[in-house]
């Protein structure tokens, strides 16, 4: 009898040291129990697929592709025919002025919003350029040059679109209406780094220290 | 006639009872402990192609989650960025660096990088990340604190459990909004502010659901 219990005792200690303990490190997949469920013939978004040529499941527009089924207007984005909102032009082709929506404090705080995640890392908080990458040698140049805020706001639309010099295109990141708030947030910036106290409402003032 | 079996052994068919009783007990308790996926699936960390460090980039730099999973708010999945995203600083930054290479090879001919999922649902289970984050569930919560692992691994177990018991009583769990991608930050309960969290629930109609067909389908 004593013998069982010994084998028993030795058994544990296999399995612990063979199997460990939870939440060890591992690098191999999770042993799935019952893997006919857990996997299905079926593609979820990003994944891999024997199928295709190039090995993905996501395809690719094909070139030329046209949506159908809605019009112009039922919906302004049919087509971005709209070249103010889509593409930050007038109709003659210069640089648009101004916005195709109003711009209220909802579209600025979305504007901020969106700007504290993918323009801060590199203009930073301020848009003076000095965002986190300039210690690794970026050059990113200030909003508050004459030059940029002389600047359309079209072309700034434009500059998030496709990029610029060493920035690449945010279009993957930023819908259209998303570029035109955060050009509105970056208006703000440029108008808050030379405001003075005349732009301060006088029951504020008070509160500067 | 002569005896075949000693005194002793009068004592071994209650000697064999406890025996298997303790071996039985001993073998549900290894199941119990290794079949559920707090063993199965936590602590997976996968080697990746590339040595993304998220320690560095999500924590020492402080790039917001979003910046690379960008469509974390706005549909149901949160997606691994292309390799553009990637070159958007590494251009600049260590543009020669070996490591870099798989990021490189894939921005120049379109081929993805091969980057091995670490937090993989069953297929039967249907998942939405915009629902979760935009009402105050941060990404912590699913995924611990990614900010602080140098190679990410699967951190919570993600069984139906561990969903559940948020989806019972999601007040514990939940953060100001502005909070949700600040893996830092307290729950509003940690900060003693619960009845803030009972608010939002009641104010944005959070109703997560327990039935079955909320999550499966």
């Amino acid at each position: 009898m004593r013998q069982a219990y010994y084998s028993l005792v030795f058994l544990v200690l296999l399995t612990v040291s063979i199997m460990g303990l939870r939440g060890l490190r591992s690098t191999s997949a999770p042993i799935e129990v019952f893997p006919d469920m857990d996997r299905q013939a079926k593609y979820k978004p990003q994944a891999a697929s024997k199928f295709f040529a190039d090995g993905r499941a996501d395809r690719p527009i094909p070139a030329g592709t046209v949506p159908h089924g809605r019009t112009a207007e039922a919906d302004p984005a049919f087509l971005r025919a709209d070249d103010f909102r889509y593409a930050g032009k007038t109709s003659d082709g210069s640089w648009a002025r101004g916005f195709p929506s109003e711009v209220n404090r909802e579209l600025l705080q979305r504007g901020r919003d969106r700007f504290q995640i993918y323009c801060l890392p590199c203009h930073g908080a301020l848009g003076d350029g000095n965002g986190i990458t300039r210690a690794y040698n970026m050059v990113v140049p200030s909003y508050h040059d004459d030059r940029l805020r002389a600047m359309a706001e079209g072309e700034i639309f434009n500059t998030i679109t496709h990029g610029k010099n060493t920035m690449f295109s945010y279009a993957d990141k930023l819908s259209p209406d998303e570029r035109w708030a955060v050009v509105a947030y970056v208006r703000a910036l440029q108008r808050a780094a030379h405001g003075s106290l005349a732009d301060v409402p006088p029951d504020k003032r008070g509160e500067l220290k | 006639m002569s005896k075949i079996f000693p005194k002793s052994a009068n004592a071994l068919p209650l000697q064999i009872v406890i025996f298997l009783a303790i071996a039985g007990g001993v073998a549900t308790a290894a199941v119990t402990y290794y079949s559920t996926p707090k063993y199965l699936r936590v602590g997976y960390q996968p080697v990746q192609p590339v040595p993304f460090e998220h320690s560095l980039h999500a924590g020492q730099l402080g790039i917001d989650c979003r910046y690379c999973h960008a469509s974390v708010e706005k549909s149901a999945t949160s997606s691994v960025p292309a390799a553009q995203t990637c070159m958007n600083c590494h251009s600049i930054v260590k543009p020669q660096s070996p490591l870099l290479e798989p990021v490189r090879r894939s921005y120049e001919t379109g081929e993805p990088v091969p980057w091995v999922k670490v937090h993989v649902a069953p297929d039967y289970v249907y998942f939405n990340h915009s629902v979760h984050v935009n009402r105050g569930v941060s990404c912590v919560e699913c995924h611990g604190k990614v900010n602080e692992m140098t190679a990410v691994w699967h951190d919570k177990s993600h069984s139906m459990g561990f969903c559940l018991d948020c989806h019972r009583d999601p007040a514990n769990y939940l953060r100001e909004p502005k909070d949700v991608f600040n893996l830092d930050s307290p729950t509003l309960a940690a900060q003693g502010r619960l009845e803030k969290a009972h608010q939002n629930i009641r104010d944005w109609k959070i109703m997560p659901p327990q039935s079955c067909s909320g999550c499966h389908r």
